[in-house]
């Protein structure tokens, strides 16, 4: 299908290859790429429109669309984005974020892979059904658990805090880190780890020293997994953070409400959430691939 | 990814993720025994007392934040809620509320039309786009731009697509675009509120539903003044200019203005300065109880029948003159907020399930395409009898893994339904519920929501343990 570079092979099968057949096969290569660049723009639209948004004049929302910057361009201005990196509010719940996603991404890669070395490479009774646990959990909403932990935190003495934000989001990243990481590590050589037991190396040192540097693939897709779930997450932290905790999402969130006249902070502020994580996407890209198909095609 | 922090893919990861190394080809000599395991090298106690030093802190976390709380949560749902939070009585209660009361029935009912209607959609297009986009050459551009919203937090996409549908204040893309095509088929200008102005409104019989048709007659040579009042003179709509006296040509000709000028001043009947044209009103001259020729008011007011050179006629204004010009959709009613929510669903993971399925249409073996196309297949039938059923295994993941999704859709209903005001409520979702209920503390309530969850999902889990079986054999 793609070895032939025409496209020809779209419209006709391989063996009509009269004249009158290949005008048709150029005509129906041509409508192809018009249809996939209008769904390439169509896709790239709503994101724009934000951008655009976000660069425009106070008070101009109301008088219009934001494709009234080509006829007007005066309309664009910076003062949007100086004003939302002088909300305190907005600045400090960008903070939160970092401070929630870093932990909470590295503490799964470290637990998970802990856990998912021992599945993998350490022998102990009922490990298979323990793992296939661990497989169910996969799929549990982290609905069912909101109000329970919110309880169990009011016990520990940590609700509203950063720190129980975190744990929530480890506990709930983990069915799925370990589950990657497992199976990533089980294809590990045997030969390997054994040249490794046999030098004397201890497990903590095998783990460390050889698995993790080893399986650095599946660990960067975990990360970057987990890294985009916890910074775009809004239900955890609404739920567990006090109003000082909030990430960005929640203070944002908040503004929704009154639409129209908060779109000045609205869009540049969803807009200024979304630039990170687009720039850790496109940067892994590959890693984030290979986390998605890993499995779902052999 | 937009959802609630949670793998959502889930099954999509099933099986193993890395070409696994079968570890009997490193060990032949113990694949009699036990082909899958690592060699026990340590004596059993230890290793088992190592292991759980490996999984100690996981095992605290699932079972304390994820293991306790399903149990919690299913015994909590078997009681009812008190004020402030306290559970009164045992039984069933809370199950038959989420089928009985208004506002978690109308999430259940939006929670099925989320099923039948986006894990379809979602696997439909990807499969079209991955298999057109194996066609041009700048592929790997179009999956990246298709895959990028899954990036995007749901608060980024619901603002976007909030600025989408909007209606209020300024118009969003959406109406923009549905009322420009509109008015590609259709020219009509409608003027509201406007009537027959007061000193000319006894020459007239109708209304503004109907249409004004006038009582006297009118012949070429005398230009025909109807003067309406009415128009918003402070905001005026755009492209309005002032009416000027009416040439006097060789037909029928006169003119249509709103007879009042902003600051007033002017005489009744009569054309004065400041008063606007109402460009686009349509004219009929009737005579003898039909429509004999139809003319459009211009930009300075006049209208003209160049044809009608003799005999008197009435003239009619028709009900369309009156009409409140389309508006477009109200995109985030009550009617299509779900479909509208579903949309920007779209958005976000069509590109998910088109990057799954390109991978797994590389996987196919050329050799079957190329042999079916040898055979004289057309491109259209290699695709049926072929391709799809070899991808049927991918297929059946990335639907899976929308299903998952879709029953815990919340970030993205919870913003949009919030700037939609009033109809939000009718977006409701039951995680949306769920939320809510926590935050009335109807703990029981909530709970019953998430165990529903639960087991809705109970198949895409034994699902998940089958497949994942399967792929360790």
């Amino acid at each position: 299908m793609t070895t032939t570079t025409s496209g020809s092979d779209l419209v006709t099968g391989a063996i009509n290859r009269g004249l009158a057949a290949r005008i048709a096969a150029r005509a129906g290569g041509g409508v192809l790429r018009i249809f996939l660049i209008v769904v390439a723009l169509l896709w790239l639209l709503p994101t724009f429109g934000l951008l655009v948004e976000s660069l425009r004049n106070s008070g101009t929302y109301t008088s219009g669309g934001w494709w009234d910057v080509f006829s007007h361009p005066a309309q664009l201005t910076w003062s949007n984005y100086s004003q939302l990196f002088a909300n305190h509010a907005i600045t400090s719940s960008f903070w939160n974020t970092v401070k929630i996603t870093v932990p909470a991404t590295f503490f799964v890669i470290l637990i998970g892979a802990a856990a998912g070395y021992a599945f993998a490479w350490i022998e102990f009774p009922g490990r298979d059904w323990y793992f296939l646990i661990v497989v169910g959990l996969l799929v549990i909403p982290l609905q069912i658990a909101l109000i329970p932990v919110v309880k169990l935190y009011n016990w520990l003495g940590i609700s509203g805090s950063l720190l129980s934000v975190i744990i929530f989001h480890v506990a709930f990243g983990l069915p799925f880190a370990i589950f990657l990481l497992r199976n990533y590590f089980a294809g590990i050589p045997r030969d390997l780890m054994e040249a490794a037991r046999l030098d004397g190396a201890r497990e903590g040192r095998i783990f460390f020293k050889v698995v993790l540097p080893l399986g650095l693939p599946a660990v960067a897709s975990l990360a970057i997994f987990q890294f985009l779930w916890v910074w775009n997450d809004l239900l955890v932290a609404l739920v567990f953070a006090s109003p000082t905790n909030q990430p960005l999402t929640v203070e944002l969130a908040e503004q929704t409400r009154q639409f129209g006249s908060s779109i000045d902070i609205l869009a540049p502020g969803a807009f200024f959430s979304l630039v990170i994580p687009l720039i850790v996407f496109l940067a892994f890209q590959r890693f984030f691939v290979q986390g998605v198909t890993a499995g779902s095609v052999k | 990814m937009t959802e609630t922090g949670e793998p959502a893919l889930a099954t999509a990861a099933a099986g193993s993720p890395v070409p696994v190394a079968d570890p009997a080809r490193h060990q032949p000599e113990k694949t009699t025994k036990r082909p899958k395991r690592p060699k026990r090298d340590r004596p059993p106690g230890e290793r088992s007392w190592l292991a759980g030093v490996f999984l100690f802190p996981a095992v605290v976390l699932l079972a304390g934040v994820v293991l306790y709380p399903l149990i919690y949560s299913i015994v909590r749902s078997l009681f009812t809620d008190k004020p402030g939070g306290g559970s009164g009585s045992f039984g069933l209660h809370n199950y038959k509320t989420i089928f009985t009361d208004h506002s978690t029935l109308v999430a259940v009912k939006n929670n099925i039309i989320w099923l039948v209607a986006a894990p379809t959609l979602v696997t439909i297009l990807g499969l079209v786009f991955a298999v057109l986009s194996e066609h041009v050459r700048w592929a790997t551009v179009f999956k990246t731009v298709l895959f990028v919203p899954m990036a995007i937090s749901g608060l980024a996409v619901g603002v976007t697509f909030a600025l989408i549908y909007a209606d209020q204040p300024s118009r969003g893309l959406a109406n923009t675009v549905t009322v420009g095509i509109h008015d590609l088929f259709s020219s009509q200008t409608g003027y509201p509120n406007l009537h027959i102005a007061t000193a000319e409104a006894a020459n007239y019989t109708g209304n503004p539903s109907t249409g004004f048709t006038s009582k006297k007659t009118f012949s070429p040579g005398s230009p025909a003044l109807v003067p309406l009042v009415g128009l918003d003179i402070v905001h005026p709509p755009s492209g309005l200019t002032q009416a000027k006296q009416p040439a006097n040509g060789p037909g029928l000709s006169g003119a249509v203005w709103n007879d009042f000028a902003l600051g007033g001043g002017g005489k009744p009947g009569r054309i004065d300065p400041k008063e606007l044209a109402l460009k686009g009103v349509k004219v009929q001259a009737v005579r003898n109880g039909s429509v004999v020729a139809t003319a459009t008011v211009d930009q300075n007011g006049d209208f003209d029948f160049p044809s009608l050179t003799s005999g008197s006629y009435q003239l009619q204004l028709p009900g369309s003159d009156f009409q409140k010009p389309f508006g477009g959709f109200s995109w985030l009613g009550p009617n299509l907020i779900t479909p509208a929510i579903i949309a920007s669903y779209l958005w976000i993971f069509s590109g998910f399930a088109m990057v799954l399925l390109a991978a797994g249409m590389a996987a196919i073996p050329r050799d079957a395409l190329e042999a079916a196309r040898i055979d004289g297949a057309t491109e259209w039938q290699v695709f049926r009898k072929v391709t799809v059923p070899l991808l049927a295994p991918v297929l059946t993941v990335v639907f899976v893994t929308m299903i998952i999704n879709v029953i815990k859709v919340f970030d993205v209903v919870y913003i949009i339904s919030q700037t939609a005001g009033q109809s939000g409520k009718d977006a409701n979702v039951l995680a949306v519920d769920l939320y809510t209920d926590y935050g009335t503390q109807q703990y029981g309530l909530a709970s019953a929501i998430g165990v529903v969850l639960v087991l809705v999902l109970l198949p895409a889990m034994a699902l998940n343990i089958r497949r994942f079986r399967r792929g360790e054999q």
